[in-house]
């Protein structure tokens, strides 16, 4: 044993890294990285609808269909979704002790969150498709 | 709830060190910092529904001129104008707040002054960013 620590812990499981939750630090840094992505992203769409606000339905259009829109659009929405989920799943976990329920409850965030995510990316690539 | 940070007493002479407790919510005076901190959360949780009406949005636009007027007349109302004030709210506190957050996550920024600076300055943005952004939107 390298550990001078009395372990329960095999060395395979220390070398692995994942610890009693299996995986790792990777809830933890995804929950990062899509906050760092987000800043710029939202900044960036609070800033075009403010200047969208109480446009008509044309004029909306013709701004999503537009390339760089679009693919910012399609990125914002799959970060938001990504990051709400993990952060969602950290709320449950804190607060629902009833085993079942709280699997229940992170798989239905998780669930709605690509139903959401699917019917919001499906509407931008389909109004991108009236541009060509 | 204090405005500054305050050192904590210091503990009596020969008491036993208890296990760290929770704080007990009925007699627990705030300070900004927890205020700030279940306050991240709340917005955080608000937000997550208000991507509800982005895909309304995003929805309707695709769908169709009428499904995109009826949009357009919810949001305008006024609870529709005050749902997206306190999304605007949520929104500003939550990233400048996060921001504060991933300083933290990079090590800097811990001590108690600038935590407490930090978090004032978190209030700050959100009122200035949320008065921006309805100025921009309303002119």
């Amino acid at each position: 044993m390298s550990n001078n620590n009395v372990s329960m812990r095999s060395d395979l499981a220390r070398v692995r890294g994942l610890g009693p939750a299996h995986d790792g630090v990777g809830h933890w840094w995804a929950q990062r990285l899509t906050a760092l992505a987000l800043v710029p992203l939202i900044l960036w769409f609070v800033a075009s609808i403010a200047s969208l606000a109480g446009a008509d339905h044309a004029t909306v259009a013709d701004w999503i269909a537009q390339p760089i829109p679009a693919m910012l659009l399609v990125l914002l929405v799959v970060a938001t979704f990504h990051h709400a989920q993990l952060g969602l799943q950290v709320v449950i976990e804190d607060y629902v002790h009833v085993e079942a329920l709280k699997i229940a409850l992170i798989l239905a965030v998780k669930g709605l969150s690509v139903l959401l995510a699917v019917a919001a990316l499906f509407s931008v690539l389909r109004i991108f498709s009236w541009a060509s | 709830m204090p405005l500054a940070p305050e050192s904590p007493p210091a503990p009596p002479a020969q008491a036993v060190r208890p296990r760290p407790l929770s704080p007990h919510l009925q007699v627990y005076r705030p300070q900004l910092t927890s205020v700030l901190s279940i306050t991240h959360r709340a917005t955080g949780v608000a937000l997550a529904a208000g991507t509800l009406l982005l895909v309304w949005w995003l929805v309707a636009t695709a769908t169709g001129p009428e499904q995109f007027v009826t949009v357009q007349a919810v949001m305008g109302s006024w609870l529709g104008k005050l749902v997206l004030l306190g999304w605007t709210v949520s929104l500003f506190f939550h990233l400048a707040n996060g921001i504060r957050h991933l300083f933290w996550d990079a090590g800097l920024g811990f001590e108690l002054k600038t935590a407490y600076a930090s978090g004032w300055v978190v209030v700050a943005a959100t009122i200035v960013l949320t008065v921006l952004a309805w100025a921009w939107g309303l002119a």
